[in-house]
């Protein structure tokens, strides 16, 4: 009898408790750089989650294990270590493997679609929504003066 | 005009139809070489077969060259072997290998017990070559005109179907322009 009842908030405090410690937990692979300061290890971590593992592509330099992504890494852990630019690095990478290694897309003729169309499609629907919730409330009206027209009639028979 | 609304989620659900049926073919994996139309990149490494020769892109000779990337860790390489074989023989192209981060020891071993197709392979032991060329993993191969452009870049083991479909029509093609003089 107890169980039951405390089940239903149970299930749901254990849910939220899951959900919430999922985003602290990540999987990421340990490697051991040592930077020569605090702002160049910001900008390797910042550069590694911008570029996107040539090989499994739904992840991130950051986040994958494979070899390439080890390899890449480390080119640009070299080459932040030597004093290259942000945007030397990128170039190099996207010289290379083309504008897919970028894991935020570039904001160009080709990717409109993509960056707008979400905010794009929301607008539609929301302009659609609101035309048919005008028409709904017009019928709406119509109908009471119907229903109106018709009670009356049958008002008057009743009391004839 | 109100009367058109209500078929709005139909002619939405047909578009939506077409864009998914197109994407039923579209290889999600594919990733487009940035290197088409660049010359192949600079490089000086040492051939496989000898450590004391050291080789670079000019040493690549042939009309139309092909670069295969390979390794003994790397088990589709293994099962395009045969048609590399075939190739290799074929006196349209000059294939060459780019023994890709493997050991020196071991791929002369594997070229020994499996035949060695290749004009000569080269020991891209750091990968340097292959990050040069966008490799993300083997086999790759990629055709090179007789101007040193990189044409085309396939990722995958070659087959008999792979080689009608993706090499023979671009080979024609390079030959083409070989013959008219550009």
């Amino acid at each position: 009898m107890m169980m039951t009842k405390i089940f239903k908030p149970l299930t749901l405090l254990l849910s939220c408790a899951v959900l919430i410690f999922s985003f602290a937990s990540s999987a990421s692979p340990v490697d051991t750089f040592v930077f020569k300061d605090e702002a160049t290890k910001v900008r390797f971590q910042q550069l590694s989650k911008e570029l996107r593992c040539p090989k499994c592509q739904n992840q991130n330099l950051a986040d994958s294990n494979s070899p390439i992504a080890q390899d890449l890494r480390l080119i640009v852990y070299n080459m932040l270590q030597e004093g290259k630019s942000d945007s030397e690095i990128v170039d190099f990478m996207v010289y290379r493997y083309g504008d897919f290694v970028l894991y935020k897309p570039k904001v160009n003729k080709m990717t409109y679609i993509l960056w707008y169309g979400p905010i794009g499609l929301v607008i539609i629907a929301g302009v659609v929504i609101f035309m048919m919730l005008r028409r709904r409330a017009g019928k709406i009206e119509q109908t009471e003066q119907e229903l109106s027209a018709k009670e009356q009639s049958r008002l008057d028979d009743l009391l004839k | 005009m109100a009367k058109l609304f209500r078929f709005l989620p139909l002619v939405v659900f047909i578009l939506l139809g077409v864009l998914l049926y197109r994407g039923l073919f579209l290889n999600p994996q594919a990733m487009p070489s940035a290197l088409i139309g660049k010359p192949v990149p600079e490089f000086t490494l040492t051939t496989l077969a000898d450590k004391e020769r050291t080789v670079t892109k000019a040493d690549l000779n042939g009309k139309i060259v092909l670069l295969n990337v390979w390794a003994t860790w790397c088990p589709a390489c293994k099962s395009e072997h045969p048609y590399l074989v075939d190739i290799g023989r074929n006196p349209r192209v000059a294939l060459y290998g780019i023994n890709y981060k493997d050991d020196r020891a071991a791929a002369q071993r594997w070229l020994r017990d499996f035949k060695d197709p290749y004009v000569f392979s080269l020991f891209d032991v750091d990968g340097d070559l292959g990050l040069d060329l966008g490799v993300f993993g083997a086999p790759e191969t990629f055709v090179v005109d007789h101007h040193g452009i990189i044409r085309k870049r396939f990722a995958g083991p070659i087959n008999g179907a792979v080689w009608q479909r993706e090499f023979l029509p671009l080979i024609s093609d390079i030959e083409a322009e070989i013959a008219q003089g550009s």
